[in-house]
């Protein structure tokens, strides 16, 4: 039997099969306690979730954090930020990131640019992953027809050239938050709905499934109450695993000028303006600190979700262990 | 066999026109505006919007526009820009050296990297060393291309040629048929830049489809007959191991050749995406229009073949 998460959601009775770190005497353990158990273990994504939790954090009271810095993120400092010569002076006590070419406080930016990249992160991500599932659980439960046509709906969806078409719908409409979320969450989702389709074929197999529908379940609710539940473990880790592709995305866009529109702050566009004119060779903490949040941020996204997978899916482990 | 290229074909034709169709629908029916001034561009003349209008039929129904405009690219008319007064395929066909050129020899680097790391990781897994090459992947992944690109010329030309050293130029492209040793010279820092992202992959990839191999019963079989590891590891399991290496490579290879944008606006590289950027920010519909059919054929084709080679490296794949 595998584990898997219905157990906690149904009120099922926990796997019988004891897991790695199983304690001497018996005592019954949901699968999710067993997976945090294990995800306590690993310092690596301890420390990952205290980092993401962290940026968070300063996301949600950017403001508060620049007010009390007291230099806001689009407020020109000429005289304090640059030297008179115009360029721009570095990190020193008053503008710990230094400030850029029009004498703004990189900090104060770095903090507003997490913003704009979790949010577009998270939502891009929440929207791929809906559809995503969706989609994917139809095609692999009803199979047929309704499945080859949704699978080959997916496989176009993944031939698009997607920066080039990102690009193109962005020229088309003006660039914004919005379409940014939109265009990321457009490509993303039939990733999505191809991982969660294999899933549900194997899960269709199951005897409870059988179970249920000689209940007279409806299809609806095989899905929705048998089906999804054990789609959970695999749709957290991979939405881990996507949420830093979709910031660098929305980084990407906003280093082409597609993105969020200047001035308001992104890593994107920040590095974009540190390249611009070569900028950066004089200003190396212009470029290097916006680079430094994004490479942080998605390491420990990418670092969570890693750990994610292994306390999650014990049967990895195991095959490991047993070599 | 036969059977299976005509449909793998046939999909693939369906996929380029539903790809034609929506580029069509985003720049005749949903941009805002006069879709022929719209494809002149900004700055553009009476005369021209005229032009454009008779060449796409555009006071014909929106379904004879389509069949028109379809009809051009099955002829291999990727369309006219009215900016550049050349054909969109002319511009793209000057640019294509420059992005094959960028991104075969990035995938040489990435394979040389992404392969033996992930052999290492697998062959030890949980060691220190398959920790080390985790952290590799993990890092490699985590940093974008324009900030790897970014790096590299700030420290391998920007403080290299201060301190005197002018071994890495900033930007430019030198043609291979010229020159091959500038020619390398001029590629090695976007070379790196790009393989970064695409060698933390493989080597992952590399690493998952090695251990799966090596549990497997052969593999047990080859050890019992007395073979030594090295030989188990590298006649036995890395042979189809690497399959998925090959289908990945072809598939990352097929999007590549349409464009490494990113790659390009770091190093002023003049190939197919930066074609595409400028395009953009001078409102060259025709060029973009351009480069996304071809970008999509080159996906398409790179597809069927990846899937065509996969049939032929996996013997366990029937053809329905």
């Amino acid at each position: 039997m595998t584990v898997t998460a219905d157990s906690v959601t149904e009120g099922r009775p926990p796997s019988a099969e004891p897991g790695p770190l199983a304690p001497k005497r018996i005592e019954g353990r949901t699968p999710l306690q067993l997976a945090w158990a294990r995800l306590r273990q690993d310092r690596v994504s301890l420390l990952a979730a205290c980092t993401i939790v962290l940026l968070v954090l300063v996301a949600i009271f950017a403001s508060v954090l620049t007010d009390l810095i007291g230099h806001g993120p689009n407020e020109q400092f000429r005289q304090e930020g640059l030297q008179p010569n115009g360029i721009a002076n570095g990190p020193n006590g008053d503008f710990w990131f230094g400030a850029d070419n029009l004498g703004r406080d990189v900090l104060s930016r770095v903090i507003h640019g997490t913003r704009v990249s979790l949010l577009v992160g998270v939502l891009a991500t929440a929207f791929a992953v809906v559809i995503g599932t969706v989609i994917g659980t139809m095609a692999g439960y009803y199979g047929g027809k309704i499945d080859t046509f949704l699978s080959r709906t997916m496989d176009v969806f993944l031939s698009f050239p997607f920066l080039l078409f990102a690009i193109s719908l962005v020229s088309v409409f003006q660039p914004s938050l919005r379409i940014s979320v939109f265009v990321i969450a457009f490509f993303t989702w039939a990733n999505v709905g191809r991982i969660v389709r294999g899933q549900v074929l194997s899960i269709r197999e199951k005897e409870y499934i059988e179970a249920a529908r000689s209940l007279g379940a409806s299809d609806a609710r095989i899905m929705a109450v048998d089906v999804l539940p054990n789609l959970v473990a695999p749709i957290i880790v991979y939405s881990t695993l996507l949420i830093p592709t979709a910031i660098v995305f929305e980084a990407t866009l906003s280093f082409l000028g597609l993105g969020v529109i200047p001035p308001t702050p992104t890593w994107g566009n920040m590095i974009a303006e540190a390249q611009n004119g070569g900028y950066y060779q004089v200003a190396p903490w212009f470029l290097m600190f916006p680079s430094l949040a994004l490479f942080v941020t998605t390491l420990a996204f990418n670092l969570l979700g890693d750990g994610l997978r292994d306390a999650l899916d014990p049967r990895a482990a195991r095959v490991l262990a047993r070599k | 066999m036969g059977r299976f290229i005509v449909r793998r074909l046939m999909f693939g034709v369906i996929v380029l026109l539903v790809i034609s169709f929506a580029v069509f629908a985003l720049f005749f029916l949903l941009a805002p505006g006069d879709p022929a001034a719209n494809f002149v561009g900004r700055g553009a003349t009476e005369q021209s919007i005229q032009e454009a209008r008779e060449r796409y039929g555009l006071d014909k129904p929106w379904y004879q526009q389509y069949g028109q405009y379809v009809g051009r690219l099955v002829q291999g008319d990727l369309g006219f820009s009215f900016r550049n007064r050349e054909p969109v395929r002319d511009t793209l066909i000057d640019r294509l050296p420059v992005t094959a050129s960028l991104a075969g020899g990035a995938a040489v680097l990435w394979l040389l990297v992404g392969i033996p790391i992930g052999i290492l990781a697998a062959t030890k897994p949980r060691s220190l060393r398959d920790r080390a090459a985790t952290f590799f992947a993990l890092g490699g992944l985590s940093m974008p291309t324009f900030v790897v690109g970014l790096l590299l010329l700030y420290l391998f030309f920007y403080r290299l040629t201060i301190a005197g050293v002018d071994a890495f130029p900033g930007n430019g492209y030198v043609a291979l048929t010229q020159d091959p040793f500038e020619w390398a010279r001029h590629l090695i820092l976007p070379w790196i830049a790009l393989a970064t992202v695409y060698a933390a992959q493989y080597s992952r990839i590399t690493r998952g489809s090695l251990l799966e191999v090596l549990g497997e019963d052969y593999i047990r079989t080859a050890r019992a007959k007395g073979l030594s590891e090295r030989r188990v590891t590298y006649r036995h399991g890395l042979r189809s191991a690497l399959t998925p290496v090959v289908t990945l490579l072809g598939i990352d290879l097929g999007g590549l050749l349409g464009g490494a944008i990113v790659t390009e606006a770091v190093f002023g590289l003049g190939g197919i995406g930066q074609a595409a950027i400028q395009a953009v920010f001078v409102g060259d519909l025709p060029v973009i229009f351009g480069t996304v059919m071809l970008a999509a054929f080159f996906i398409v084709i790179s597809s069927i073949v990846v899937d065509i080679l996969y049939a032929v490296l996996d013997s366990r794949v029937r053809l329905a």
